[in-house]
Formats: C-alpha cells, sequence, structure tokens
C-alpha cells in the first residue's frame, strides 16, 4: 500500500489519505495499538536507565551486590541483601493479613450482605484506596506504633516468644509494623477488585449450584469463588506490587536499620524506603549507582514475585480442572 | 485578523515585560531553606528587578545541578569535598557561609532533665558500647542526677542529611574509635539505632520511646520547645546550644579559617563555643559570563552579608560572626 501511495498522483494520494481516515478500525487500531506500545516502551526504557546508571555500581560489586549485608556510605562499600529481605519480608507478612481478610471482605460484600449495606462498604473501600501512603505512614506512627510498642509487641513476646520470630526489644517500629500497615494499605485493592470479580459470576452458576441442595455458604465457597478465581488472584498481584513499592508509609515505621534480623519486632529496612531517604544526599558515583541499581534490584524482584505467583496459579488452575 | 495581530503584540508585550526581570535559578540544602526562601523575597522586594528562585532538593542535588551547570548557584550544608571539585571544569566553585546551624541530642528520660553529655559518652552511646543510662560515663557527666538502669534506645537519621553530616563529623573529632569504625557523612553505616525520616521522623520517634536518644538541628528543637542537652566542648565547659553560642562556634574558629571557608567548625575553641555546630554554604561560581548576573548575584551576596543577618536570629539561625564576615567580603571580589 505504502508503495502504490507513493508512486500514485498527488491527488489520489490525498484520496487514499480520506478514505483512510473514514475507515474507524483502522485508526482505532493504530491508535490503540500506539497506547499499549507505551507501555512495552516505558519499562524497556526504564530498565534501560537503570542499567546504565548502575554501571559503576554493578562493575565494581558484580554479583556480591546482591548477597552484601554491609550498607556503608563512608567507606562506600553497599551490598542489598537486607533491603531484599526486609522488602520480601514486609511484602509478605502484609499479604499474609491482608488476603483472607479482603477475600473475605469481598464475599461478604458481594454475596451475603444487604446491597445497601454492600455498596455504603464499598464506597468506603474505595475511599480508603485512594488515602495518600503519607497519610498511612503519619497515622502510623502516632497510633499504631504506640499500640504496638505498648500493648501488641510485650504480648506476642509473652505468648510466642519462644519463637525466634518474636524476641528482642518492643521498640514499636519494625518489620512486623510495616506488614501491618502495608496490609492495611493493600486490603482495599483486594476487596474492591475480588468484590467486582465475584459480582461477574453468573447468576446461573449460583441458581444451579442452589438448585442442585447446596447451602449458600456451599455455592458460594465451592461455585462461586473458584469461578471468580482469577479476578481475586489479580486483585493479590496488584497488592503485591503496591507492598514491594510501597516508599513512605514503610520508611516511616520500619525503624530504618540495615541489619538482618530473624525477629519480626526489629527494625529492618526496604529497597524503595533507602532510595527514598538517601538518593537526594548522596554524593559519589559507586554511591548514586548503588542506588540505582536496587532500583534494578527491586524491578527484578517484583518480575521474579510475578512470575512465581502466576506459575503458582497455572499449578493451581491445573489442579483445579482435574477435580470432578 | 487585525484582531489576532493585537493579541499577538499584546502577547509578545507581556511576555518581554515577565523577561525583563532578572531570574536567577538556585537548588540545594534544605536545612538553611526557611532563611533562603526569606532572603530571597526580601532581596526582590528591595531589588524587583531580581528574582531568585531556590529549590530545597538537598545538599547533594544542589552539588550536581551546580555541577551539570542546570543552576546558577547551588547550596550544601557541607563544603565540596576535592572530588566533586575536581568535577566541576567550566569555572571555580566559590564557598560562601552565610548562616551558621547547631545540632542538638534532645532525649525521652522521665526521671532527668538538662542532661549534661561529653563529646566520648555520646560517640559511646551511637557506637552502642553505653548501653545503659546509668552507665559510669553518663554518671560521670551528670553528678547528682538520678539516671535509671534503662536500655537506652538510640535514634538517628534515616534520610541522608547535612544534620548527620555535621553530628558525624563531631563524633569523628571527639571519639578515634567512632572515626575509624563510622566515619562521618550524610549518611554512615550507623552500628546501632533506629532510624528516623527528617528531623520530624527523629523526634517522633524519641518523643514516643521512653529512654531513647536522638539528634535534631536546633532550630526544630527551639520551635517545638524539645528538651535538649548540652556538650562539653573543646574548652571543657558544658554548653548549652542557642543562637550566641552556635555563633561562637564560628567565631573561635574563624583565626584558623582557610582561604576558601571549606572548614568544619565542630568542637571548635573557644570557651562559650557550642561544639556541634556548622556552616551552611553557597555555592557560587568563580565565574559568571552573563554580566546583569553576575552584577545580580554580587549584589545579593553583599545584601546577604549585612542587611541580611539580622534576619537569622528570628528564624533561630545564628548569624555570621564579623571576623567572617570581612573574609567573605573580600571573596566577593574574585567572581569574575
Amino acid at each position: 500500500m505504502a508503495t502504490a501511495a507513493v508512486t500514485a498522483p498527488p491527488q489520489s494520494r490525498a484520496r487514499k489519505l480520506i478514505d483512510f481516515s473514514r475507515d474507524g478500525d483502522r485508526i482505532a487500531h493504530l491508535v490503540t495499538f500506539l497506547f499499549a506500545a507505551s507501555v512495552f516502551l516505558v519499562t524497556v526504557f526504564l530498565v534501560y536507565e537503570l542499567w546504565i546508571h548502575s554501571g559503576p555500581s554493578r562493575a565494581k560489586f558484580g554479583f556480591s551486590f546482591l548477597t552484601g549485608r554491609t550498607w556503608d556510605p563512608v567507606a562506600e562499600q553497599f551490598g542489598a541483601l537486607p533491603f531484599i529481605y526486609g522488602t520480601v519480608l514486609t511484602s509478605l507478612i502484609a499479604l499474609l493479613i491482608s488476603v483472607p481478610l479482603g477475600v473475605g471482605a469481598a464475599i461478604f460484600l458481594s454475596e451475603l450482605a444487604p446491597p445497601q449495606l454492600s455498596n455504603a462498604c464499598t464506597f468506603l473501600v474505595e475511599l480508603l484506596a485512594a488515602v495518600p501512603s503519607v497519610i498511612f505512614g503519619l497515622l502510623a506512627i502516632f497510633t499504631l506504633v504506640p499500640l504496638m510498642r505498648q500493648y501488641v509487641e510485650p504480648f506476642l513476646k509473652h505468648a510466642l516468644g519462644f519463637l525466634p520470630l518474636f524476641q528482642g526489644p518492643a521498640f514499636g517500629v519494625g518489620y512486623l509494623t510495616a506488614g501491618l500497615i502495608l496490609a492495611i494499605m493493600t486490603f482495599p485493592f483486594i476487596i474492591s477488585i475480588s468484590r467486582e470479580a465475584l459480582l461477574a459470576v453468573p447468576r446461573e452458576q449460583r441458581e444451579a449450584a442452589l438448585a442442585l441442595g447446596a447451602t449458600k455458604w456451599e455455592s458460594t465457597w465451592q461455585v462461586v469463588v473458584p469461578f471468580a478465581r482469577l479476578g481475586i488472584i489479580g486483585s493479590i498481584f496488584l497488592a503485591l506490587a503496591r507492598a514491594l513499592g510501597e516508599t513512605m508509609a514503610v520508611t516511616m515505621v520500619i525503624g530504618n536499620d540495615t541489619g538482618i534480623h530473624t525477629s519480626l519486632l526489629s527494625p529492618g529496612y526496604t529497597i524503595a524506603a533507602i532510595i527514598a531517604n538517601e538518593f537526594t544526599e548522596a554524593t559519589g558515583d559507586i554511591y548514586l549507582s548503588s542506588l540505582v541499581e536496587l532500583g534494578l534490584v527491586l524491578f527484578a524482584l517484583t518480575m521474579v514475585l510475578n512470575g512465581a505467583a502466576q506459575l503458582l496459579i497455572i499449578a493451581t488452575t491445573g489442579k483445579g480442572s482435574k477435580q470432578p | 485578523m487585525k484582531r489576532q495581530m493585537l493579541w499577538i503584540a499584546l502577547f509578545a508585550a507581556a511576555w518581554s515585560m515577565a523577561a525583563s526581570a532578572e531570574t536567577i535559578n538556585a537548588a540545594g540544602a534544605t536545612f538553611p531553606a526557611p532563611i533562603y526562601q526569606k532572603w530571597f523575597e526580601e532581596f526582590h522586594k528591595a531589588h524587583p528587578d531580581i528574582q531568585i528562585n531556590y529549590q530545597a532538593i538537598g545538599s547533594g542535588g544542589g552539588i550536581r545541578q551546580l555541577t551539570e551547570g542546570t543552576v546558577d548557584f547551588g547550596a550544601s550544608d557541607m563544603p565540596m569535598t576535592d572530588e566533586q571539585l575536581s568535577k566541576v571544569t567550566k569555572f571555580k566553585v566559590l564557598h560562601f557561609p552565610t548562616v551558621i546551624g547547631g545540632i542538638v541530642p534532645t532525649y525521652n528520660l522521665p526521671s532527668a532533665s538538662s542532661l549534661k553529655f561529653s563529646g566520648a559518652t555520646l560517640a559511646g552511646i551511637y557506637l552502642g558500647t553505653i548501653k545503659k543510662w546509668n552507665d559510669a560515663a553518663l554518671k560521670t557527666d551528670n553528678p547528682g542526677v538520678n539516671l535509671p538502669n534503662e536500655d537506652i534506645t538510640v535514634v538517628h537519621r534515616s534520610d541522608g542529611s547535612g544534620t548527620s553530616f555535621v553530628f558525624t563529623d563531631y563524633l569523628s573529632k571527639v571519639s578515634p574509635e567512632w572515626k575509624s569504625k563510622v566515619g562521618s557523612n550524610t549518611s554512615v553505616n550507623w552500628p546501632v539505632g533506629l532510624g528516623g525520616k527528617g528531623n520530624e521522623g527523629v523526634a517522633g520517634l524519641v518523643k514516643q520511646t521512653p529512654n531513647s536518644i536522638g539528634y535534631v538541628e536546633l532550630i526544630y528543637a527551639t520551635q517545638n520547645k524539645m528538651e535538649y542537652g548540652s556538650i562539653k566542648n573543646a574548652a571543657g565547659n558544658f554548653v548549652k546550644a542557642d543562637v550566641s553560642t552556635v555563633t561562637d562556634a564560628a567565631a573561635g574558629a574563624a583565626k584558623e579559617m582557610p582561604a576558601d571557608f571549606r572548614v568544619s567548625i565542630t568542637n571548635a575553641p573557644g570557651k562559650t563555643a557550642y561544639p556541634i555546630s556548622s556552616f551552611t554554604w553557597l555555592l557560587i561560581p568563580s565565574n559568571i559570563t552573563d554580566a546583569t548576573k553576575k552584577k545580580s548575584i554580587t549584589d545579593f551576596l553583599q545584601w546577604m552579608m549585612t542587611t541580611g543577618q539580622a534576619d537569622a536570629p528570628g528564624l533561630s539561625y545564628s548569624p555570621l560572626p564579623k571576623q567572617v564576615v570581612a573574609k567573605e567580603q573580600k571573596q566577593i571580589a574574585l567572581i569574575k
């Protein structure tokens, strides 16, 4: 078509252009393709930038950057392990709390609650999802941290202190508090999206289950929830992504300590938090590029965790289809 | 058509009017940002044709932007290192001290007040070798004070900051162990303690955690009416930070001031000098090609060192001592 347009006389070329512009489908195709491509381009550009600017650090530390446990800006010795550990641990705590809570709430709101209550609650949940993270951080500092230090952490130490997970002094800030605030921040996403997924399950599915003599709960748990599984898992992905990348609220309550601790009560650090904390005042090439490399590590970590979760879905879906 | 022409003419006129005010861009340290904003605003009132925009993006950012030539001048809470200076190829960077700030130890100890710290004790606490409030070293510094048998919770800044730089610079001077194990920088590898983001983060953690100690800028402590301790200075006196003792630190250090003003005034000599004090600097290129810009900047520097200094105490910054101002005024002539 392109060669025909070039060789054609000007008049008919204009004609073709008009024809082309009338062809709405093609334009829509092109425009939406460009939009989709922009996602791809932004991602590629991001990785490229991170890769280029982390050059000095990658050259100096190599793969030992991933296993290094020292973060010493004075000696210019940098390792990412404490931050990777903190990021994964806090996100894990967050999901352990927010997934059961969020999915449970979504089931109630979509299946069991009276419509008015469901609508009111959904409105509140969506409001909650729009609260800026710094607000959550401030709330956490002034209310959650004192509560944790005075009541929750002493109780955990008393009840579960024989586990290495709950030992050491109770500062109120640390992995557990950060995980908790992340849980509070992520569960509106899980509720909101899971509820939509559950509501989208066709009526016939429920009716069929009920007709076969299932109770309301049996129909919900064994028919509706499995049907909406992909939507629910999608909501968990979003929650995970937010938990991994959350910065302000986490840095305000995690204690910002560059060690690796087993106890959930200890202060720690996450990748996003240290970048936010140290980037503005970082001087020296190695220091700066190490912070950029941390960004690259966070990107890779998100990919790996998302990939692992995808595999998990494929595994469970395969299993699910074998069931009678 | 005529109407269109009219609009274009009007627009052009408005544009040229806006452009006639000389705009100067600067970026850097956050610690002196409140007084810089005030200065630039007042200077603009006195000289309506000069507009200085200041972005408080942090000292590191200020140095980077100056090096890359994206701002007309920078600002920093610590002097540029030789390595940083060597990267600036187009011009030399002149350091102009503007005001002096102090950093104070703040604590949450219900049973005691008006605590005193010697440098070695403070270093011991931050190294984690002094773990309890009733440690012998703290008792020696504070005779007769009821110090509890409680663990000390240490709080430091988690974000990179000039405040941490000055604090660790002081500890490096008074404790060889600190110097060899930790050193000084905008952020360091803290041996112990919790990190709070910003002055407010440190203050929040200290207020909430019983038996804790942290450090904040003097301005922040006075504005929030926080209790803070006094520090033993090089002359052996315990001095509490205020606007005048911080200025005394600069006066004490003025005698040995290097020509380029890149000097640390922590642990300064002088009976009344507060030891954890520091200048904050404007970083001015020695070579400004634009003649109007050059005049605007030198005018501002002259104004800042004379009229501007009177604004400092109102915002809890310490003004420059006379000796330093006299030396700095000579440096203005170096701007070509």
